[in-house]
């Protein structure tokens, strides 16, 4: 199973047939094991990777840093449940360290994801303080290389 | 000057190698996608190379003994002995050299006498027949065929032993081919050779990677063979460490002796910094080579269905990275198929001719690149041949 999804990870697109060759099984195996990943909620989505500075959309994606108070009763789901529900966010995870959560946002502006802050993040009961820091340049993404250095350097000989 | 009667006669009569040629072909081409690159895509492991990088911060930049460092020779003797069970005295028996490449060198210098014959099975990587006959000897090419899985039988070794033969130039796991030959098929060579005064340079330089569970077995572990035997590896496909060229070779000590001696005076020693490297390799790198194993494999079955698919045919290659189909069924020589497929797809591989004539109709593929670029790759190849109206179904 563990050898199934690490190759799904690294590309979705093979097909059944390429996957049970891989794994030395057959196709029907795949299928039934993918469907059963599928239905258990292991496999979440399939997505593409995609580089959109090399695209004409305009967007600014924003990590923000979260500091709450817990609610006594409902502890950070409650809060987290909440922030989830912006479309603008595109994860949310509870962190160790110096803050609570760290979120992932993406607008169109730099003015947009401020208003988001400001007006959505901010108003929040549980929240304390926040602290928002932009992305200005991707250099590698869910383990695909944006930035050069995947060139293949070997000779030939 | 006159270069041409300058220059050694035997060496301008050597042909370059064939794989350049196409190489060089390719490299000219925009958006090709190549399958022609007979190294890893792996860097060497980081652990391995932080090794390197701490001994010249340390400035450890000095010569070593002649046949390497001793705790190289010793880790090595450690690693053949645990992972073939074959023993070899470091201090007699191991020579650390630039790559397996030399050690080949040095064992065709060292035991070759003008007029020597050297027997070396075909197809097989492009260096052996060139170097035996600078080293004075006749190479005497043994055909190796597809329906014997590409291996060296004990029939075609016996015909092929005269009372000139030297050496025999033993492959396994075989460069262009994937063939192994596994325990039971180096007894049968062994009962051929016992008898006889022959030598063998078994090249395992791909000895660790072979993908069934049995695994690699070397020939000097077969009753009688060690004594016979010059064991001739190295780490750059082991570990993914080509650029180091550090390998070894390990026979009887007399024969080692002279090897050694002709070692001292043309190399003096390997790079050291690599050596350092080594020793970390062979103590802590058998997870690394599991790994690599481990993704060769995938990538292995992977093309291997694909080509079936395609009417490519291919014997299931146990060892090594490459696969070498058979291009028959298209109607096309070696040569015309891969230069159509470079031209017309922008994918590189090998024609079968550059490892001996008998490569004819076969084409050498390596698996030595993401599983992204090797599908990528497959579905030109299928196109091309779809394009010819050659793909099984549509012949049916």
């Amino acid at each position: 199973m563990e050898k199934l999804l690490k190759l799904l990870d690294e590309n979705a697109r093979l097909s059944d047939a390429q996957l049970a060759a891989m794994l030395g099984t057959t196709e029907a195996a795949v299928k039934a094991e993918i469907a059963d990943l599928e239905n258990r909620g292991v496999i979440r989505a399939y997505k593409a990777v995609i580089d959109w500075d090399k695209t004409d959309r305009e967007y600014v994606t924003a990590l923000i840093e979260l500091h709450v108070t817990p609610k006594p009763d409902a502890g950070f789901e409650a809060i987290a449940e909440t922030i989830m529900q912006f479309d603008e966010v595109e994860s949310i995870s509870l962190m160790s360290g110096g803050y609570d959560f760290s979120i992932t946002v993406t607008a169109r502006t730099f003015k947009d994801v401020a208003m988001f802050v400001a007006k959505r993040l901010s108003p929040l009961e549980s929240v304390v303080s926040t602290a928002t820091h932009f992305v200005l340049r991707r250099y590698k993404q869910n383990n695909v290389i944006f930035q050069g250095g995947d060139r293949d350097e070997r000779g030939v000989l | 000057m006159q270069y041409d009667t300058l220059l050694n006669r035997t060496l301008q009569e050597i042909k370059p190698s064939g794989i350049r040629r196409f190489f060089d072909l390719a490299h000219e081409m925009e958006d090709v996608i190549t399958l022609s690159i007979g190294e890893p895509d792996f860097s060497t492991p980081w652990h391995i190379r932080e090794r390197g990088i701490d001994t010249l911060q340390r400035g450890k930049t000095w010569y070593s003994p002649n046949a390497g460092f001793l705790e190289l020779r010793d880790a090595t003797a450690r690693y053949l002995d645990r992972r073939f069970g074959v023993n070899y005295d470091p201090k007699s028996e191991i020579l650390i050299t630039v790559g397996g490449s030399e050690a080949i060198d040095l064992c065709m210098r060292a035991l070759i006498n003008p007029g020597d014959e050297v027997l070396i099975p075909s197809p097989s990587f492009v260096c052996y027949a060139p170097l035996a006959e600078m080293a004075g000897g006749v190479p005497v090419m043994i055909e190796t065929k597809a329906e014997d899985a590409f291996r060296l039988t004990p029939e075609a070794l016996k015909a092929a032993i005269t009372d000139k033969t030297k050496l025999l130039v033993f492959p396994f796991p075989n460069n262009p081919t994937g063939a192994v030959m596994k325990r039971e098929h180096l007894e049968a060579i062994a009962t051929v050779l016992r008898d006889t005064n022959v030598m063998v340079l078994s090249d395992e330089i791909y000895g660790e990677l072979t993908y069934a569970p049995e695994g690699h077995t070397a020939l000097s572990a077969v009753d009688g063979m060690q004594e016979r035997t010059m064991l001739v590896s190295g780490f750059s496909k082991t570990y993914a460490m080509t650029g180091w060229r550090l390998g070894y070779v390990c026979g009887p000590a007399p024969v080692m002796k002279q090897v050694i001696k002709l070692h001292q005076f043309g190399i003096m020693c390997a790079p050291t910094t690599a050596q350092y490297a080594a020793i970390e390799a062979l103590e802590h790198g058998d997870e690394d080579i599991r790994k690599m194993r481990a993704e060769y494999d995938q990538r292995r079955r992977l093309i291997v269905n694909e080509l079936n698919g395609m009417g490519l045919t291919c014997f299931d290659p146990e060892g090594a990275f490459y696969v070498f189909p058979s291009i028959q069924s298209t109607g096309m020589t070696s040569e015309d198929f891969c230069m159509q497929l470079l031209e017309q797809k922008h994918v590189a591989v090998v024609p079968g001719t550059a490892f001996g004539d008998c490569g004819e109709g076969f084409v050498r593929i390596s698996y030595c690149y993401s599983i992204q670029h090797i599908v990528e790759a497959m579905k030109r190849m299928r196109a091309f041949l779809s394009e010819r109206g050659l793909l099984p179904e549509e012949r049916a």
